[in-house]
């Protein structure tokens, strides 16, 4: 090969690399391994978390433990989803790109819009994506967000808009709901979009409607994050004026991860069509009539439009979006809606369950679908421990980002989640608030006795 | 006159929700186990819905079959060679699939207390110490999701440092041959991008770089550079760029899309680097999955490191002879803040580490010297013959890890586009190599073998493009129509643009 070159040696090739930087030395890493000891050392890290299969898992706030069908992890593995790349050559990328296609029609069937792209990286840069368009679409730089809005959403959203220059307004939340007043009293000429996220992040289903009245009169785009798994039983965002409607992809076929890689899906009307962020399949046909597609719009994007893009995205969440799109496929039309009301019951039985326990109450009585927040009568993260102690992960803590609920926890629920572990959660809740010698009531009522292990 | 069509070109496109048929399903979901009120007594009846959305209605084999049946409309990596400039397409090694599905590591929440999540939080601690040693910078934040993310991060630290200082800037540079991406992301953070040339050999051209920085020395905050760049050519002058750029006060970005030809012999940060962005899903074997998942990590110097995203992993001391552990810091004043939901794509950080563990230092650096001797080789196959002739070298000396080859005469002489001969490639079972990228040469191919490639695969590929040259000295007209073995030819893609169709209208 070299002789073919016309070089001497590999490192000829290297000499366009001026001498002082050079590495000289080997990286100062290890050496290399063999399959046996890398697998052996991954699985040593591994071993070392607590993952949803050791713990029976509570914790959601925008992640969740819901069980993804084996045939998403078949298809996904298949060499010819999994290895190529983007589809710039549709002719060889039918699969993908009809992939992208399916995908956009079942994610605006979830969120009643009628443009969905074919997805971005997950839910809270999406949101600061939903900023950007906003500002293009109104000319404006101002965000009114409500503080139900997921806490990374938020921060993401703050982040993006230092660059491209916009401000945050905050709205609170009372009674666990967006307060309508201050929504309504913060929104003005000047506000390009107004930002809401039902269920919000305390588990309460928003009154989309009647807060996005405010974003209409002033000509503000009203942009909705949401849950795609309470969508099979609660009004879309597109039935209730949202003009923008997203959120986090991973209930769908996605695993934890860790928190990554999953995707965040996007959709909005049509009159934004030609301003939205990422990839767009579209049909057409080639020169024999044969119905195809490839990707639509690429003048949105930033490979032909550079400085010009509606945005900067590139790789995003391909493999992701197709995990959803068989997730979906596999639900159907009528097990996604049975799955919906699944968990609207059983998050029922569990709110009421867990409120029925010493030191244990609800933190607001608003209508809930998945995920519900409560208060407790000993400090959450040592009740936390107590629970995590017996295999349970209780619930996400409130107080970091919420400090005005230093003492809640926000309790997700999956169709993973059976009455039985709700149950052993009621006790252990019970058990590490009594321990903690926590109480509501001043007299000191009964404390719960304390339950038995749990099994898994 | 239409060729004859093949088996696949029969099979007719038909979407999962046109094999839908009312009632079929697959799900099997576990009862209620609860009490089952109507849901108008748990949630009121003006915030339900009344229809559920349109979802197909398909049994499991006819899912199955289905996603089958469109992943055999795909080319991808494991069928050929996908010499894709700027991409990287190498090998993807299963191993880091099976580390990845671990419960360990695919079913940890992200929201697990981090003294429940040890291994993953070393696993990313680990990662970001090889990722600093590699870019020769000390500091690294996971957080970004892409390479596009990654820059977006790194203008938004420049913001903040320069802030920081009390200086506004507003100007950030890249060169004519950078990627779309660079001045999409300038355009995001609220900079204005200003445009540099590119010298006779293919750097960045010093005169027009003092030019730009002179015309508003005070504005300037950044310079963007890929490095080599993406003509495949390493920046002899990087040295001079770096001080030139650092004394006008602003910083050094290097867009890590071609890492994979340095790594282990020259780093970012002895360059004079600030901010680099590494692209896990190229040079770390991350499967690109169609497009994506992938991962963006930053790599920054000192004086940028108080800016990084927030949260950042760190190694706290144990304290009293304790074991140090691994945390999440979110107490960082100075952050830019999140770019995005927990962690990052961690899913990715396994698979990286894992191939970084797999070829260690040496491996490393392997990789880098096959991948520049591949390109070299391809690059001198492709001088010999026709394609020398009718598609020249844009720049004639020693490549890095790709190069660029310039169609001009064989347009001029054949009357065949760039595009066309991409698109015959096709039916010789080749990926075609990026295409009128960069800019800046005419009707150009961009070729990027990657080193996980044989001497034959690209033996093949340069005597397929040698055939196709034959073939249009003969008849032009068979590649200005091809292809002809494609699940679908060529595609009305300004049809797609001017009326979109970007879903699917059901049925009642």
């Amino acid at each position: 090969m070299l002789a073919a070159i016309g070089a001497e040696s590999v490192a000829e090739l290297f000499e366009q690399v001026p001498v002082p930087l050079r590495l000289g030395r080997p990286l100062a890493l290890p050496g290399g391994m063999g399959e046996a000891e890398v697998l052996e050392r991954m699985a040593a890290l591994a071993a070392r978390n607590a993952d949803a299969d050791e713990q029976v898992c509570f914790l959601g706030a925008g992640m969740y433990d819901h069980h993804v069908p084996a045939i998403v992890d078949a298809i996904v593995q298949r060499s010819e989803f999994l290895t190529p790349y983007t589809p710039y050559q549709p002719e060889i990328s039918q699969g993908g790109l009809q992939v992208m296609f399916e995908f956009q029609t079942a994610i605006s069937e979830l969120t009643g819009l009628p443009v969905s792209n074919a997805g971005l990286y997950e839910g809270p840069s999406s949101v600061a994506s939903a900023g950007y368009l906003a500002m293009a679409a109104t000319g404006r730089r101002r965000f009114v967000v409500s503080r139900g809005l997921h806490p990374h959403s938020r921060e993401t959203l703050a982040t993006y808009a230092v660059g491209y220059g916009a401000e945050l307004v905050e709205v609170g939340l009372r009674d666990g709901e967006t307060d309508g007043g201050a929504l309504a009293a913060a929104v003005d000429g000047e506000t390009a979009a107004v930002f809401l996220q039902s269920p919000n992040f305390l588990g309460a289903v928003e009154r989309v409607e009647a807060l996005g009245a405010a974003a209409k009169e002033h000509g503000a785009l009203l942009v909705v994050a949401t849950d795609p798994m309470t969508l099979g039983v609660l009004k879309p965002p597109g039935e209730q004026g949202a003009d923008i409607a997203l959120g986090e992809g991973q209930p769908l076929g996605n695993r934890l991860d860790f928190g990554g890689p999953s995707f965040g899906f996007f959709c909005a009307t049509e009159k934004q069509i030609r301003r939205m962020p990422g990839r767009i399949a579209g049909e057409t046909e080639d020169v024999d009539g044969r119905r195809g597609f490839v990707l639509a719009l690429q003048t949105r994007e930033q490979h032909i439009r550079r400085e010009k893009a509606t945005h900067n995205i590139c790789t995003a969440q391909a493999l992701n979006a197709l995990a959803a799109m068989v997730h979906l496929a596999w639900l159907g039309r009528a097990g996604y809606r049975e799955l919906g009301e699944l968990l609207v019951r059983r998050t029922a039985y569990a709110r009421e369950r867990l409120a029925a326990v010493e030191g244990v109450e609800p933190l607001h009585e608003a209508p809930v679908a998945r995920e519900f927040a409560v208060r407790l009568a000993a400090p959450v993260g040592r009740v936390l421990e107590r629970c995590a102690e017996r295999g349970i992960a209780a619930g996400y803590p409130l107080g970091r980002e919420y400090p005005e609920h230093e003492d809640g926890l926000l309790v997700a629920i999956t169709e993973r989640r059976t009455r039985a572990q709700v149950d052993a959660l009621a006790e252990a809740l019970g058990a590490a608030v009594a321990a903690e010698g926590g109480d509501f009531a001043p007299d000191g009522a009964t404390k719960s006795p304390v339950g038995e292990g749990v099994g898994r | 006159m239409t060729p004859a069509e093949t088996p696949m070109q029969r099979e007719r496109a038909t979407t999962i929700y046109e094999r839908s048929r009312r009632g079929r399903r697959a799900a099997v979901l576990p009862g209620a186990e609860v009490p089952e009120p109507p849901l108008e007594e748990l949630i009121p009846a003006e915030l339900l819905r009344a229809e559920p959305p349109g979802l197909p209605e398909v049994a499991e084999p006819e899912i199955v079959r289905h996603y089958n049946r469109l992943s055999r409309r795909n080319f991808d990596l494991d069928s050929g060679l996908y010499p894709l400039g700027s991409c990287t397409m190498k090998h993807n090694p299963r191993l880091n699939e099976r580390v990845a599905a671990l419960p360990g590591h695919a079913r940890l929440h992200p929201a697990q207390e981090p003294r429940r999540a040890q291994g993953a939080l070393e696993l990313m601690w680990l990662l970001q110490r090889s990722l600093a040693e590699i870019c020769g910078l000390p500091h690294v934040s996971l957080q970004p999701s892409a390479g596009s993310h990654g820059e977006l991060a790194g203008l938004l630290l420049t913001r903040a440092f320069h802030a920081d200082r009390g200086e506004e800037r507003t100007k950030v540079l890249a060169p004519d041959t950078s990627h779309g991406t660079n001045p999409a992301s300038v355009t995001m953070a609220g900079y204005e991008a200003v445009k540099v040339a590119t010298d006779e050999r293919g750097g960045v051209e010093m005169d027009d770089l003092r030019a730009r920085i002179d015309e508003d020395p005070d504005r300037v905050a950044c310079l963007m550079l890929t490095n080599p760049n993406t003509l495949g050519l390493f920046d002899e002058n990087i040295a001079e760029i770096a001080a030139t750029i650092h004394e006008a006060g602003g910083t050094l970005y290097y867009d890590g899309a071609n890492l994979n030809a340095v790594m282990g012999h020259s780093r970012p940060g002895d360059m004079g680097f600030d901010i680099v962005h590494v692209n896990l899903h190229k040079s770390f074997s991350q499967p690109h999955g169609g497009g994506g998942p992938g991962a963006g990590p930053i790599a920054v110097s000192e004086r940028i490191e108080p800016f990084l995203p927030r949260p950042q992993v760190v190694r706290r001391d144990g304290g009293d002879g304790g074991e140090p552990f691994f945390d999440l810091d979110l107490e960082r004043p100075k952050s830019i803040g999140r770019l995005r939901g927990f962690q990052g794509n961690f899913g990715v950080f396994v698979r990286a580490y894992a191939y970084i563990l797999s070829l260690g230092a040496d491996g490393l650096a392997e990789a880098s010297e096959t991948a520049v001797l591949n390109a070299n080789y391809l690059k001198a196959r492709l001088a010999e013959g026709r394609a020398g002739e009718r598609l020249p070298v844009a720049f004639e000396r020693h490549c890095m890890h790709e190069f660029v080859l310039s169609g001009r005469p064989m347009k001029r002489e054949l009357g065949l586009a760039t595009l066309d001969l991409a698109k015959r490639l096709l039916d010789f079972g080749f990926h075609p190599p990026t295409v009128y990228f960069p800019l800046l040469v005419e009707e150009a191919l961009m070729v990027e073998p990657t080193e996980t490639e044989t001497k034959e695969s690209l033996d093949a590929f340069a005597a397929a493009i040698e055939a196709i040259l034959a073939e249009a000295e003969d008849d032009p007209e068979v590649a200005r129509r091809a292809p002809y073995t494609t699940p679908v030819r060529r595609l009305d893609e300004v049809k797609a643009t001017r009326r979109p169709v970007v879903r699917q209208t059901l049925e009642g």
